[in-house]
């Protein structure tokens, strides 16, 4: 009756370094936020481009820096990106990009305005747009094992259903998963507080356990140097609390849940660096959803999962974004949000098998081009994570 | 049956209210999920979706148990029933 993973397979597009994607985007993507405007005329000439638009990259420094470098590289050469245009203010951090999303193989070009002007600008960049549109409308489309799928997970506007059944049918999904052979990816640092111990227990070896423990106690410090009261309405927020969660542990243990039983934690990754092998990760990251999303995209990964308790209505420009929920008054009010519909877990209508069985079927459709509620609704939410004030 | 009440583990002080509308003093159906086992209850309060009714009495100070592991403690005495949330529970962390 189940999935056979093993035989189970998607059609997507196989890209120049190997790398199996789901959609084939060309993006316009800024350098810096003030190429903003050139990037959405672009989109805006060339039907299929799609612009990028953020609020950052200028006068940072440091990790800081190599971050916004290292997440925008990322995104280009994210396997759902056929092709893209770099535009930025000044030709030098602009080519820095270019030359990190061309060792991806796939074709990019930048453009920089000073001393073209925003119109030239423009011009040059929509002819180049337009070539990769038409090389990518060309692109035809292949078959590849299921174990060649990158799976992120992290959740929003969670509420006390997202630990009793929706991050676990996240957690059912990513043992089979696991157990196939994919790449999968969890996060959300301080999101684990109550319950880090129970994923240091996991990691496969002491040396990944003392690498999660040190990002778990740098990010804690980060709470304890800046926090004005226990964080209530910030993390658990406040529609957290809306939503009947009541403590930051009780959160986490929610959270966790999406690890399932049986996965092992196979490694550990700073925020937007790209996995070196197959297995569970952990990446250091923010708990904010699109921050999250935004640096899964980054590592390169191809479909995400989203469980919900209030409806959190998260979508991302590259990577589809799958919503499940198991709250009955979320699925009633916000059903066009919602992918996948568990709340029949809470009634024992389902089972947890059957509930992972529905969302890798939902990851299976969605790798085949399905289009998920979020990519239907336009919600393309990119926000890159900062690590602290500009220069 | 309906469930009206989730509880992770039978060691839980906890249990989620997981329809719509439940009023104080309503007879509640509560499911074990661990166990697998049914129980009964009364609602001390009006308890919306999602939040959390005291499966037992729980006094100020003690340590609140759900999946098991330590969420937290009380800041005052909860009747077993009642409604158990912000108001009453608060994060042994941060």
């Amino acid at each position: 009756m189940g999935i056979n993973l093993k035989n189970a397979a998607f059609e997507g597009w196989r890209r120049e370094n190997g790398r199996m994607g789901v959609r084939n985007h060309v993006i316009i993507l800024p350098v810096d936020d003030l190429s903003n405007a050139a990037c959405e005329a672009v989109a805006n000439n060339i039907k299929g481009a799609l612009a990028i638009p953020h609020a950052y990259g200028r006068l940072q420094f440091g990790a800081d820096l190599d971050l916004h470098f290292r997440t925008l590289i990322g995104t280009g050469s994210n396997p759902n990106v056929a092709g893209v245009v770099v535009i930025g203010i000044e030709p030098g951090w602009t080519g820095r990009i270019v030359e990190g999303i061309a060792k991806s193989g796939k074709p990019v070009e930048g453009f920089a305005i000073e001393q073209n002007g925003d119109i030239n600008t423009i011009a040059n960049a929509s002819r180049a747009a337009y070539r990769m549109v038409k090389h990518a409308s060309r692109l035809k489309k292949t078959r590849a094992s299921m174990q060649e799928l990158w799976v992120s997970t992290k959740c929003g506007e969670s509420d006390t259903t997202s630990g009793l059944a929706s991050c676990p049918t996240v957690g059912d999904s990513f043992d089979k998963l696991w157990q196939n052979g994919n790449t999968l990816v969890f996060g959300e640092t301080t999101e684990l507080t109550g319950g880090e111990h129970l994923v240091a227990e996991r990691c496969r070896t002491p040396e990944i356990r003392a690498q999660f423990q040190a990002m778990f106690d740098r990010y804690q410090r980060v709470v304890e140097t800046n926090k004005t009261n226990d964080l209530s309405e910030s993390q658990p927020t406040k529609g957290n609390i809306e939503g009947g969660l009541t403590t930051i542990e009780e959160k986490a243990l929610g959270n966790i849940q999406k690890i399932g039983k049986k996965c092992l934690v196979d490694g550990v990754l700073d925020k937007a660096e790209a996995p070196t092998h197959s297995g569970l990760w952990f990446m250091d990251s923010s708990s904010a959803a699109a921050e999250m999303v935004t640096l899964c995209a980054a590592s390169g990964f191809a479909v995400h999962t989203f469980p919900t308790g209030q409806g959190n209505v998260i979508g991302n420009p590259i990577l589809p974004v799958i919503k499940l929920t198991a709250n009955p008054r979320t699925q009633r009010t916000m059903s066009e949000h919602i992918d996948v519909d568990v709340t029949g877990l809470l009634q024992r209508q389902m089972n947890m098998d059957e509930a992972g069985e529905a969302l890798l079927d939902c990851i299976i459709r969605t790798a085949d081009g399905e289009l998920t509620a979020a990519e239907l609704l336009g919600h393309r939410e990119f926000s890159l994570t900062r690590l602290y004030e500009s220069a | 049956m309906t469930v009206h009440f989730c509880v992770h583990d039978e060691g839980d002080s906890v249990g989620v209210v997981v329809v719509e509308g439940i009023k104080s003093g309503q007879a509640l159906n509560g499911w074990i999920m661990d166990q697998d086992k049914m129980i009964a209850f009364n609602a001390k309060s009006d308890i919306p979706i999602g939040h959390k009714l005291a499966v037992r009495a729980i006094a100020a100070g003690d340590t609140i148990i759900k999946y098991g592991v330590d969420i937290g403690k009380a800041v005052k005495n909860i009747a077993a029933g009642e409604h158990l949330h912000v108001h009453n529970v608060k994060t042994k962390r941060w």
